[in-house]
């Protein structure tokens, strides 16, 4: 547009900074400063000051309670299990979003994002008339002996459910770009299908891959409505540690649940943080 | 990453070769695995939930929806999540500006805290505001003592947290629209002497209506189902602070099937056909340039 323009010419053409023009900057940048500090810093520390309030002690006290450690493993073993799952699943489908062709196609990819629409509780609430004591399958699953609901893979279901749009929607645009020229290449090198989606197609997905894995693992970790409602949060057996804060909270035991709680939104922050130093350096 | 796969390429570059499938199994083996992976995660449950609130009609539906509690919880999550809506709005959209257009030492730091919510466990959120808030902690009493506001246990504290929470959405909607603006057109008007009012309003703002409605609608449709956060401070009094997400809960506890279908459909539909709608506003942008 201006590329005949010098820097100078620039800013000799752009609009002169007036003394009152300059203050209205330093005003608009105070109250945003001022909305963000208020709305998301002081929330923060006063979780961090809450927790820390026996010292440190106190908070490790807490975290090193056998309910607190059990709840933890759950979770993250619940995670694990659902980034494996979408791993495999949500490349797949990306898969057939991109290259595939067939009719309504369209309104499948915007059925991707239903999850983004439906409250955990609902979540929860579908997976019960499916597999609770009255649901759909109960007849299937009392015959099996298989218990989904308040139990494990129910809530495996629910966190599934939750975070199915995160792989799909990272892995779209990076296979879009990628196109499928290199794959071509390496077919007509006498490459086979698998030969040619480990050594050419994977590598190029690999960062979109690590940004929605740790996308999917962090919001797993966080999962609460959805898991409270199928899995019941019982004590020693569904309890995972957002379900423990919960629990905490309500038999007041705060120093628990506050302590619980800034590990749990610790591991959280480090895991996408970690993920945007990541995309920054690409 | 190897010199391979760093050249992305465009599209027409390959219109002219037959399509091959990278993966093994053939294209129907992996169209087969994808679709019934969505249809038993995603399919099967909405149905269910659909068939469900519809088994006494539409009446029935409608009936459960408008008894007094259900529908006092419904019109209260409409309302918190609208002036959320309305202020995020405003304060994502000047956010944006000033990131953007500004520079000042604490910038990176701001830029950063934008995103912080996304991380943090919507329960935590709620916890957070409790511990800052709430009527036995310092800033909250001395709120409760010298201005008589409750925020905890009430409909403010459901604001603010719901506030907190899609903080993200309006920045990150505006701010890679405004980057890419041309101040060109701003110091044109300039220069023919238009005031700073006037640039805003007919050069800077309306290719920023797009993003900034996009954000609103999804801040929105996030609001409507939001429950780990309000469930810690709204205190959850039927008929004055208790959201639709919550009222459901209690129905499923206490086995009432067809109330809780019935409120988990309003909500779905709220919800869904607003996200389904930002999705077709921005492929409309999209394609139109």
């Amino acid at each position: 547009m201006n590329g005949s323009l010098s820097v100078k010419d620039r800013i000799k053409l752009s609009r002169p900074r007036s003394a009152v023009g300059v203050l209205a900057g330093w005003l608009l940048i105070g109250v945003v400063s001022l909305y963000v500090a208020l709305l998301i810093l002081a929330p923060i520390m006063s979780l961090v000051v809450g927790a820390f309030e026996e010292g440190l002690g106190g908070v490790l006290r807490a975290l090193n309670q056998p309910d607190v450690l059990a709840a933890f493993w759950r979770t993250i073993w619940i995670s694990v299990l659902v980034v494996a799952v979408h791993a495999v699943f949500g490349t797949i489908v990306a898969w057939v979003f991109v290259r595939d062709r067939f009719r309504g196609k369209g309104l499948i990819n915007g059925l991707v994002d239903i999850p983004f629409a439906v409250s955990p509780v609902v979540v929860g609430y579908m997976l019960l008339l499916l597999f609770g004591r009255n649901g759909l399958f109960a007849p299937v699953l009392s015959a099996l002996n298989i218990r989904v609901a308040f139990a494990l893979p129910g809530m495996i279901l629910a966190t599934l459910f939750v975070t199915l749009p995160f792989m799909i929607r990272e892995l779209v645009p990076v296979l879009e770009n990628f196109g499928t020229l290199q794959e071509q290449a390496a077919a007509t090198l006498g490459a086979s299908g698998w030969l040619t989606f480990w050594k050419v197609t994977f590598p190029a997905l690999r960062h979109g891959f690590i940004y929605g894995l740790t996308l999917t693992f962090a919001r797993s970790l966080g999962e609460f409505g959805a898991v409270l409602v199928i899995g019941g949060g019982i004590q020693g057996k569904t309890e995972t540690a957002t379900l423990y804060i919960y629990r905490a909270l309500e038999e007041r035991q705060y120093i628990s649940a506050y302590s619980v709680a800034l590990l749990l939104g610790l591991f959280s922050l480090l895991l996408v943080m970690g993920t945007d130093l990541l995309k920054k350096r690409n | 990453m190897t010199a391979l796969t760093n050249q992305p390429q465009k599209p027409e570059a390959t219109a002219g070769l037959p399509m091959r499938p990278s993966l093994p199994w053939g294209t129907w083996g992996v169209r087969t695995v994808a679709l019934t992976y969505l249809t038993v995660l995603l399919i099967i449950p909405i149905l269910v939930i659909l068939q469900d609130g519809l088994r006494e009609g539409l009446g029935g539906l409608w009936h459960q929806v408008t008894l007094p509690i259900a529908w006092h919880a419904l019109k209260l999550t409409l309302w918190t999540s609208a002036l959320m809506t309305l202020v995020n709005t405003i304060m994502g959209g000047l956010t944006a500006y000033v990131l953007v257009r500004y520079s000042f030492p604490w910038k990176m730091l701001l830029n950063s805290l934008v995103d912080l919510p996304l991380a943090i466990p919507t329960l935590v959120t709620g916890l957070m505001m409790v511990v800052l808030l709430g009527p036995q902690e310092a800033v909250g009493s001395w709120l409760k003592e010298n201005l008589g506001l409750s925020i905890i246990f009430a409909p403010p504290g459901i604001i603010l947290a719901l506030l907190f929470i899609t903080f993200p959405f309006v920045v990150r909607a505006v701010q890679p629209v405004l980057l890419n603006l041309e101040r060109a057109q701003e110091d044109a008007a300039a220069t023919l002497g238009a005031g700073g009012w006037t640039i805003f309003r007919r050069i800077t703002l309306p290719p920023l209506v797009l993003p900034l409605a996009s954000g609103a609608l999804l801040s929105f449709a996030r609001a409507i189902g939001e429950f780990g956060a309000i469930v810690i401070v709204a205190g959850n009094i039927p008929l004055y602070s208790q959201t639709a997400a919550v009222y459901v809960l209690g129905e499923v506890e206490s086995e009432n099937r067809l109330g809780a279908s019935a409120v988990s459909i309003v909500m779905i539909a709220i919800a869904l056909s607003l996200v389904l709608f930002v999705d077709w506003l921005q492929s409309r942008s999209r394609r139109s340039g």
